[in-house]
């Protein structure tokens, strides 16, 4: 887990919902609604992709493997990533890149402004992933700043709830996961400020980023 | 007879039009070209039987059919599945036969029809209709039947009746995964009498000149194309005249969202969708979508005097 080489294999792992993407595109087989397809897919990984980084601290404890954190910057970032192309689908189809109207949209329907809190949420996490960011702002105020994730993670899965017609199982799924991960969080931080876990249990600042 | 096994190749076994046409991208469409010639010689498959002496339509509209295989690959069918890329795989196995359509309520002369006699109770014709769903796509299909109000006049209604309730079969075994799609079934719709007997709300039999594949509505469907999509209910089991406004599936799923009427009505929005524009299957640009899906000259004036944001 510590080689250069499993860093390489979670990037490539994360690019693979995207060049599936791509080759479907590229054989035109994006289904009778390629706009739909594109909007679900990319809209399914930011999603997926947003409850394997919150997993990853307390899959780090649980399973007894702190290297995890290695990779939570990465998966962030590709959280990010498919985030960004999937508010573009929106933006650009749905929109066409009326600013005023998005806002408009936003304003009216409900599911729109949840995703779109998601999104915007994200960005300050992305701009501020890099090491320097880190030391910029000092690990704790950097810490802080990141809990911004819960809300994406939260908005998130209110979108999804909220767009769908009746068949909730996916959002349902989802919003289980991420109430459990951020319940684990909150009896976690409850337990440490009694003093009962280990420090070296905590999440490390050191770790909170760079490598 | 009506309906015959053609030698010809039917539609639904036609490699898709943008495979053959778009010879620059031969090399991108190799795949799905095999595949479509795989799918000739898989055995098994149902095949669609082709309807003879299918008449045209003056209530045709003249814009160009999505393709067969967007129609038959995309729609929702919530008995079989709430994914609408997986519905022709989910209903492949869907018995139609025998089916019976069973007429009832509020006539003095309530009866089952066969299929045979549903296939015979008018000439049956092509009609070109545009489709608008609720979520924001639309298509164009050329539907196989006849006027509604063809069938409903064989039976003689009481002074009672006021609507037509319609209901879609519905089977556990055959529909397994019924119930995660989080509403009710059987499926039910509504007409008001007059929206009923209006020429355009048709009787379904077929498309593209064959008879329906089971995820469109085997054997027998309903089509009311000025109003949103799920209004046109699929596999009829039962037509019901009644006194009162029926139920419907949707509306009791979630009333704010779908009322009773329905109509396609790009100025009402609700907290979902905005309706305004619409997205034609295959398309990358929204269009603006027309008041009751541009069958206002038709349609229009079953609602003067109705306002249709309270009546949505």
């Amino acid at each position: 887990m510590r080689s250069r080489w499993a860093k390489i294999l979670v990037f490539a792992l994360c690019l693979v919902p995207l060049a599936r993407m791509g080759w479907r595109a590229w054989n035109q087989d994006l289904t009778a609604n390629p706009v739909e397809y594109l909007t679900h897919f990319t809209g399914d990984w930011t999603i997926r992709l947003l409850v394997i980084t919150l997993s990853i601290t307390p899959l780090r404890r649980v399973l007894g493997l702190p290297d995890l954190v290695r990779f939570r910057r990465m998966t962030g970032l590709f959280a990010f990533f498919y985030g960004c192309l999937h508010f573009s689908v929106y933006f650009w189809v749905d929109k066409d890149f009326q600013f005023k109207e998005m806002i408009e949209d936003i304003g009216k329907r409900p599911f729109i402004l949840a995703g779109f809190t998601a999104f915007v949420c994200m960005i300050p996490l992305a701009l501020t992933s890099t090491a320097g960011w880190i030391r910029r702002l000092g690990g704790k105020r950097w810490q802080r700043l990141h809990r911004l994730i819960y809300v994406s993670a939260i908005a998130a899965v209110v979108h999804y709830y909220w767009l769908v017609k009746s068949d909730t199982r996916l959002p349902v799924f989802y919003g289980s996961m991420v109430a459990l991960l951020l319940l684990y969080r909150v009896v976690n931080a409850a337990g440490s400020r009694r003093g009962e876990l280990p420090a070296a249990a905590r999440p490390s600042k050191e770790s909170a980023g760079a490598r | 007879m009506l309906i015959k096994k053609s030698g010809e190749i039917p539609y639904s076994e036609i490699t898709p039009k943008q495979v053959y046409i778009d010879r620059r991208k031969l090399l991108a469409a190799l795949p799905a070209a095999l595949f479509a010639g795989r799918e000739l010689f898989s055995p098994g498959k149902a095949r669609a039987a082709k309807f003879d002496h299918v008449g045209k339509s003056s209530l045709s509209i003249t814009d160009q059919p999505t393709p067969y295989n967007s129609i038959t690959h995309y729609n929702n069918f919530y008995e079989f599945t709430t994914d609408k890329t997986e519905v022709a795989d989910q209903a492949k196995n869907f018995k139609t036969s025998p089916w019976t359509v069973s007429v009832e309520g509020q006539i003095k002369n309530p009866r089952k029809l066969s299929m045979e006699e549903i296939l015979s109770v008018a000439p049956l014709e092509e009609r070109v209709y545009r489709h608008r769903c609720v979520e924001g796509w639309s298509m164009v299909a050329p539907w196989v039947g006849y006027s509604l109000n063809a069938l409903l006049k064989q039976f003689q209604p009481t002074e009672k009746a006021k609507y037509i309730a319609f209901e879609s079969y519905f089977s556990t075994s055959q529909m397994p995964h019924a119930s995660y799609s989080g509403i009710s079934f059987p499926y039910t719709e509504g007409l008001r009498m007059d929206e009923a007997m209006n020429p355009l709300a048709m009787i379904v039999v077929g498309l593209y000149g064959e008879s329906l594949p089971p995820q469109d509505g085997a054997p027998v469907r309903l089509v009311v194309p000025w109003k949103y999509g799920y209004k046109s209910i699929k596999s009829l089991v039962k037509i019901k005249f009644v006194d009162k406004q029926p139920y419907t599936t949707w509306n009791l799923a979630n009333p704010p969202a779908y009322g009773f009427y329905s109509n396609v009505n790009p100025n009402v929005s609700t907290l979902q969708y905005s309706q305004a524009t619409e997205l034609p299957l295959g398309s990358f640009r929204r269009r603006p979508t027309l008041m009751f899906n541009g069958y206002g000259d038709q349609v229009a004036g079953l609602y003067n005097g109705m306002d249709l944001r309270k009546y949505y």
